[in-house]
């Protein structure tokens, strides 16, 4: 009885490790892209006249998430520590997972099909969405292997 | 010059407005701190510095100057409709006014906070559709041409702009006494929501500058909505986040201590 509560503390406490690291890392990858690429370098457009309305949409909607996620994740990885819950290494697995995911969706569906801003004007893009996009499949497959790592033996 | 004069009167009133809500904040306190335990000091900090948010966007010189400059008046939008509602919010008045209110009238007031049309229009849902729609209406159709030539439409907006800020507030982050509550989750939904529709308006208001706005003017004032909306809203996501981090305090751990 004891056992089957512990078990199922980990089962849930495990996907609440990467649940949080997911959020906090779709956040921290969209204040970089905010913070590098809009701010610091101004390769980045806040409007491009090409944007789609979907787009506009989809942008808004992601900013507003990454914003919440941030934040939010954060309160979740307090809260596991809190609950003496927390597994680093599945965390990371989380943030790396959630940061190549946003990465890839940002660099493919919203940078070339709704056309939401490129990654650089007035010079030869397509070297620039291929690292892109290689980096969000490399850091998708670190987290990929984190959790593999982590991931709930169901025997012992 | 009448509308000169009219618009003197009208600023003289409005600060007699504000003057005596923070004295009425001040009185509420003493009268408060007499019975219950001593309000706390940030209250009365936030409670003044909200009136003065709001005192800054309706009267004085970036009000006079929001009439020619959209930048000016989209700071004043955040101060109205954003800023100054959160600290309103945070000074808990509601909480304040029933502590004073003889019993009889206090029970009066909370019979108003539980009625259903309260119900209604604090529900998140209800309070961002008519706070971001309102916006949506306002910067994309001829009122906002509208607000600069009439001093009625103007004070109808700016009176509809800070009280939808507040009731937004008040729907999502809950420090007075809330009757009909919502869940954490149902909360965030609706804000995610929210502050995406404020965003893409910003990022419209850049592409599309509302009639009778200046082209660059409009870019800078989208552009502050945008960040500005960020950054302030940031309060509201850490209240609520915070908020759910206190309310779910473990009673166990994962990992028993024996």
């Amino acid at each position: 009885m004891e056992r089957a509560k512990e078990a199922e503390n980990r089962v849930t406490y495990a996907s609440r490790n990467l649940g949080s690291g997911f959020l906090f890392g779709v956040g921290l990858i969209a204040f970089i892209d905010e913070s590098v690429f809009h701010q610091l370098l101004r390769w980045h457009h806040f409007y491009d006249k090409s944007t789609t309305d979907i787009g506009l949409i989809s942008d808004g909607l992601f900013h507003a998430f990454s914003w919440f996620a941030t934040i939010g994740g954060l309160f979740l990885f307090a809260d596991l520590r809190r609950r003496n819950a927390l597994r680093i290494k599945r965390w990371w697995g989380g943030v790396f997972l959630g940061a190549g995911a946003f990465q890839l969706y940002d660099g493919t569906i919203q940078h070339k099909i709704m056309r939401i801003h490129q990654i650089r004007y007035d010079v030869n893009v397509l070297p620039y969405d291929f690292i892109w996009i290689a980096v969000a499949i490399v850091i998708i497959l670190i987290g990929v292997v984190l959790l593999y790592q982590t991931r709930e033996k169901t025997h012992e | 010059m009448s509308s000169y004069i009219g618009g003197w009167i009208l600023e003289e009133f409005l600060l007699c407005i504000f003057i005596s809500l923070i004295i009425g904040y001040g009185y509420a306190v003493k009268r408060s701190n007499q019975t219950y335990r001593k309000w706390p000091l940030y209250r009365v900090v936030c409670w003044i510095l909200g009136v003065i948010c709001i005192a800054i966007s309706v009267i004085g010189p970036i009000a006079q100057a929001s009439h020619e400059n959209f930048i000016w008046h989209m700071a004043g939008h955040l101060l109205l409709g954003m800023l100054g509602p959160i600290f309103l919010a945070v000074a808990a008045p509601m909480t304040l006014l029933l502590r004073i209110l003889p019993v009889q009238a206090a029970r009066r007031v909370t019979r108003v906070l539980r009625s259903r049309i309260l119900r209604f229009y604090t529900n998140p849902l209800v309070a961002t559709i008519i706070n971001i729609g309102g916006l949506w209406i306002l910067y994309t159709s001829p009122i906002y041409e509208m607000m600069l030539h009439s001093t009625i439409i103007h004070v109808l907006i700016h009176l509809h702009v800070f009280f939808v800020g507040y009731l937004f507030t008040i729907s999502l982050i809950y420090i007075d006494p809330v009757p009909h509550q919502v869940s954490f989750l149902n909360r965030t939904i609706v804000f995610v929501i929210a502050l995406a529709g404020h965003g893409i308006l910003s990022k419209y208001i850049y592409a599309t500058p509302p009639n009778g706005v200046d082209p660059l003017q409009a870019k800078i004032g989208g552009m502050l909505m945008y960040y500005g909306g960020d950054a302030i809203d940031l309060i509201i996501i850490i209240i609520l986040f915070y908020q759910w981090y206190t309310s779910t305090r473990p009673r166990t751990t994962a990992v028993s201590i024996t």
